[in-house]
């Protein structure tokens, strides 16, 4: 059989995860520290695994609404309202999807005609190019740079903007980067959308770990944006619930609805113990979500001193849990920096070419690992790159 | 970062050294130093112990837990007898309640007849105590926020987007 032949244009034409390759590298060794990792190093808080135990007790096995639990949605749109600014509807404007990936998806399948531009900035987190393609879109990255602290500047994004531009994604704080939007650059960003007529599909799913008192602030908040966004979040990150698969979209019924269909055909509905734990980490959730964010924010620190020290280069990202080091001066390619510092030093961090090509030069280093852990990998590194500096 | 994270640092682990604590919230170690050692002198922190489960040190321990009942005195409450009571070697906490009784102790002894001895001889024969009941500790599962027994680390995927 020809199966290459037998597999649709559109899958075929999307290249095999540059993570996946790194991964089965590190799959084979021991003893290995991984910085590779994408989720924190925390199981999620008891109470809220509790609550997913109570919940199967209590026989709660079914289906729900297709849109979820009306109970988690209100909850939803309640904490929407209160963290980003912003109202919706719980009844007709609030999705609940397996994950954030899930409602990217289905955001992007939603809103794409083939040939439709699909514009996001990069580095970026891995599904944005695929997911594209998948839909038939067209990916259109645009560079973000280490002098702007990887923030997307709206000259750069006019640059890239043509009549075929039809969706933004943006996600700030950003995996890998750990980067975040200034107000300024948000603010030109919504403008340069509202005159495009663009949607913007913002992912912020680590918008509650953000560090240095900054509040975090959400481009559907701002003047004629809550129109033309769809607002991505969930609860992988901040309550460490990355297993439970749960995240949510919100948006104006009409574009929500489209997702709907998409999401009732496809997935039926998240699953219903992971809904009950989310409703518990809403309802009881801040003070241990608060204690992870203070943790992050202690190794953040520590992480950007001590590779700084070393002579990588890194800003000290303002958002999620990773570092991106410059490694640029080692005469090394990531993939090339980041596998010889597997095999001299047994410590994984993924080469920044994973995450578009804008990556290249760069490394993504998650500290969500424990903190003893970490100085022993911060310790190995820079026995690495003594080994790199000599003659 | 501030005081408040490194005293929750410090109570979390007494044994770290200045410079460990210093690199987590980053202070000088001289810094860390300094504040700690002001935390001594005015008596916020007041010392430091390990967490041991004795089931494992073959030394066996005996620990009650003593609910006693007090008379308060006009001047003063509780807090004389409290103090008296807390004197002894054999009290490791001593603790005023709201509720059923007055105060709350927790006594070590190496067998059952050190700390019935207690109780009978020195706790019940004070003046002003009205009753005690004592229960005896059968086994820990968690002390000082550390679990006796540990759970298993779950198994994370090495690297992922």
């Amino acid at each position: 059989m020809d199966y290459p032949a037998k597999i649709s244009r559109q899958v075929s034409a999307v290249p095999r995860s540059g993570i996946r390759d790194f991964f089965d590298l590190v799959q084979g060794r021991d003893e290995v520290i991984s910085l590779g990792v994408g989720e924190p190093d925390y199981s999620a808080p008891w109470h809220i695994r509790e609550a997913a135990i109570y919940s199967l007790e209590r026989g709660h096995t079914s289906y729900t609404s297709n849109l979820g639990l009306m109970s988690l949605r209100r909850r939803i749109a309640d904490y929407v309202g209160s963290f980003f600014g912003v109202q919706y509807d719980p009844s007709s404007e609030v999705l609940v999807t397996v994950g954030v990936s899930e409602a990217l998806d289905l955001a992007l399948r939603a809103l794409i005609n083939p040939g439709d531009e699909v514009v996001y900035h990069e580095p970026c987190y891995v599904s944005y190019m695929p997911g594209t393609v998948m839909a038939h879109g067209v990916p259109v990255p645009v560079a973000t740079r280490k002098r702007d602290d990887f923030s997307l500047k709206p000259e750069a994004l006019a640059g890239v903007l043509t009549p075929s531009s039809r969706v933004l994604i943006l996600n700030f704080p950003t995996n890998p980067t750990g980067g975040i939007a200034s107000g300024e650059d948000l603010a030109g960003i919504a403008r340069l959308c509202v005159e495009h007529d663009l949607i913007v599909i913002s992912d912020e799913i680590y918008s509650e770990l953000r560090y240095d008192d900054e509040a975090h602030v959400s481009i559907a908040s701002l003047p004629g944006m809550r129109e033309r966004t769809i607002l991505l979040h969930g609860f992988s990150k901040a309550f460490a619930m990355t297993g439970f698969r749960l995240g949510y979209a919100c948006a104006p019924a009409p574009l929500l609805d489209a997702m709907m269909k998409i999401h009732q055909y496809s997935m039926l509905c998240a699953p219903v113990t992971s809904q009950a734990a989310a409703l518990e980490a809403l309802e009881n959730g801040a003070a241990s979500m608060e204690r992870m964010r203070e943790s992050y924010h202690e190794r953040r620190d520590f992480v950007v001193r001590r590779l700084n020290g070393i002579g990588m280069e890194c800003h000290s990202p303002g958002g999620a849990f990773y570092v991106f080091p410059d490694i640029r001066s080692f005469g090394l390619s990531s993939a090339e920096f980041a596998m010889g510092l597997l095999e001299a030093e047994n410590v994984a961090a993924v080469p920044g070419d994973a995450f578009g090509a804008s990556g290249e030069g760069f490394l993504r280093c998650c500290y969500a690992t424990a903190f003893d852990q970490l100085k022993k990998a911060l310790e190995r590194i820079e026995r690495y790159v003594g080994t790199l500096e000599s003659p | 970062m501030s005081n408040h994270s490194l005293l929750k640092l410090l109570r979390r682990n007494g044994r770290s050294s200045d410079a460990e604590l210093a690199e987590r919230v980053s202070l000088s170690a001289d810094e860390v130093r300094a504040q700690i050692a002001a935390w001594e002198a005015d008596g916020t922190v007041l010392g430091y112990e390990a967490v041991v489960d004795s089931a494992k040190t073959g030394q066996a321990v005996v620990v009650g837990i003593i609910e006693v009942k007090l008379t308060p005195e006009r001047e003063g409450g509780f807090d004389r007898l409290a103090a008296r009571i807390s004197k002894f070697d054999q009290v490791l906490s001593c603790y005023l309640m709201s509720g059923g009784y007055d105060l709350l102790i927790v006594v070590e002894g190496e067998d059952l007849m050190e700390v019935a001895r207690f109780v009978s001889e020195k706790l019940s024969t004070m003046e002003g105590v009205l009753s005690t009941a004592t229960h005896f500790r059968l086994k820990t599962y968690k002390e000082n926020g550390f679990a006796f027994g540990g759970d298993e680390d779950p198994e994370r995927l090495p690297v992922a987007p």
